[in-house]
């Protein structure tokens, strides 16, 4: 039983060690004080109207926004479409497709990074906004597949097949038994790829237009400086957004389930 | 539609994915190889060439090896720090009679959701000059001034696995979650010791998630270069930094075309000789 406490204790300071960081963030970005840092001077949400009137800032979230919500949706729409054909028809070297589907992660961001970027210049086309919507989507891909594929094998074929046998035709099948059925798997992955968008910076610094910048690459920019109050302030916004979000979207699944059952 | 022969649905839907896939991971990769031979004229400027002095360059300067060797080594002591840490606390979640062992599995997966440079940079708040640690020895009294415990090598490494612990944990615990009770209530009843039982039944049976958990934190420790550039100091870089550097600073393309053919090929290995042993399909598990 004391092996067991001391097993306990460790996984207790392990969650400590990962969330205390975190949290100081949090603390720190109500503090009241000129620099972003101890010691604590006072509650003050000062930070937060700060980041409101923030230009660079304002625009590198609409910036973040619009590609994490474009990235979503085109990555999630190439996700499951590939999924339901490699998981609803017997596609031969099913297996190969797969690997390919998933290999983006297996190849490490960087280098990802370079060949985009290189084939652009190759091509002769200057770095665009586009190219980073582009490489956000490669790089989103195969987790909305994973994600989607677990989410799909719970969906057979037998339904669509009865809706069929029942006298529904293939879009009326498709629109009223499959695609509810496959809501779920939609939104894991949107809101997945949103995420890992919102929140790419290893990729994007290499990828991003002159002058364009997301908010993970303006913490960065704003990191050489010195850590600014602003930037704890931006980063409990963040955390709000891509922490809140799941949860949120967690428990409104949930209710939904509850109330159907 | 009835034709037995060739069903062109599946192939329509996997179109869009493929052609994506194509255009900007295939070709690209094969782009950065033909430009690892072309020539470097002056900043910014290359001319298509087939030669090998790139090549050459790579293999004579010893920066480069000295580079390789402090990527691999950082990845590896990452990697083993990962492990030590991670299996424990998977080990906890996995057996413990706790009511509420969803809110363990949250809290496990919500650092993935908590944006990768906030927990970077929150780093500086405990250990750097302004940071909590400084902070509190002054008000002890233990210290005058604030110790300089940030950019070094440490602290690097520990930036990378307050990042990569959550996939070691998850993977150990997938693992060992997946384990027969009875095998360890057999091990038991046969005269092992809990600590026999645990070498000699649970530890090899959760190896798979401990090598898939490993491999994730050596390859993407190797890969990464943010990290250096927030806590580490000017002598902490890694393969990737000499990447971005060569790319985005020095503007020699062909080069950095070289350099990232060598870290491909460098973790890409790792990868293939993983997926030989043990099959990829456990991977993708494990990154759900």
């Amino acid at each position: 039983m004391r092996t067991w406490s001391l097993i306990r204790l460790f996984t207790l300071l392990v969650y400590l060690f990962m969330f205390t960081p975190i949290a100081i963030v949090v603390i720190l970005s109500f503090n009241d004080a000129q620099f972003g840092g101890f010691p604590i001077e006072g509650f003050s949400l000062r930070w937060f109207y700060a980041l409101a009137e923030n230009d660079a800032i304002v625009r590198a979230f609409r910036t973040s926004l619009l590609l994490g919500l474009l990235a979503a949706i085109i990555a999630t729409t190439l996700g499951i479409l590939a999924s339901l054909a490699l998981m609803r028809y017997s596609v031969p070297a099913t297996n190969f497709f797969n690997t390919l589907l998933i290999s983006p992660v297996l190849i490490p961001e960087t280098v990802l990074a370079v060949g985009l970027l290189l084939f652009m210049r190759w091509l002769d086309q200057p770095r665009s906004i586009v190219l980073l919507l582009a490489g956000h989507v490669l790089i989103a891909l195969p987790f909305v597949v994973l994600v989607v594929q677990a989410r799909l094998v719970g969906i057979r074929k037998v339904y669509e097949d009865a809706a069929r046998s029942l006298g529904a035709n293939p879009i009326q099948a498709f629109f009223q038994v499959t695609f509810p059925l496959l809501m779920p798997a939609v939104f894991a992955g949107l809101l997945f790829a949103f995420t890992i968008s919102f929140d790419n910076i290893t990729a994007t610094l290499f990828w991003r237009p002159a002058g364009v910048e997301t908010v993970p690459t303006q913490i960065f920019g704003m990191l050489r400086h010195s850590i600014s109050p602003e930037i704890n302030a931006l980063g409990t916004v963040m955390i709000v957004i891509t922490v809140g979000l799941p949860l949120l979207a967690g428990a409104i699944a949930r209710a939904f389930a509850r109330r159907r059952t | 539609m009835r034709d037995e022969g060739f069903d062109a649905r599946p192939w329509v839907l996997l179109a869009p994915a493929l052609l994506a896939l194509l255009l900007l991971m295939v070709i690209p990769m094969a782009i950065i190889f033909v430009f690892s031979f072309y020539e470097y004229v002056d900043v910014a400027v290359d001319r298509p060439a087939f030669q090998f002095e790139n090549w050459l360059w790579f293999f004579q300067d010893g920066f480069y090896h000295y580079a390789i060797w402090q990527t691999l080594r950082i990845s590896a002591i990452t990697m083993l720090v990962c492990a030590l840490l991670g299996y424990v606390p998977a080990y906890f979640i996995a057996n413990t009679t706790y009511r509420h062992k969803w809110l363990l599995m949250l809290l496990l997966i919500l650092p993935f959701w908590v944006s990768f440079i906030i927990r970077q940079l929150s780093w500086v708040h405990v250990l750097g000059s302004q940071g909590i640690v400084n902070a509190a020895l002054l008000w002890l009294g233990v210290i005058d001034a604030p110790v300089r415990l940030l950019y070094n090598e440490a602290t690097v490494v520990m930036g990378l696995v307050h990042f990569l612990l959550p996939f070691m944990v998850l993977n150990i615990y997938v693992s060992l979650e997946s384990i027969d009770r009875n095998l360890v209530s057999a091990a038991r009843t046969l005269g092992c010791t809990g600590w026999q039982a645990f070498c000699q039944v649970t530890l090899p049976l959760s190896l798979p998630g401990l090598a898939a958990g490993s491999l994730l934190c050596f390859v993407l420790a190797g890969g990464s270069y943010v990290t250096p550039l927030i806590l580490g100091g000017p002598d902490d870089f890694l393969f990737g930094n000499l990447i971005y550097d060569t790319i985005m600073l020095e503007l020699n393309w062909p080069m950095g075309a070289t350099l990232s053919v060598v870290l491909l090929a460098l973790l890409g290995s790792l990868v293939a000789i993983y997926g030989r042993f043990m099959g990829l399909s456990r991977l993708y598990k494990s990154l759900n």
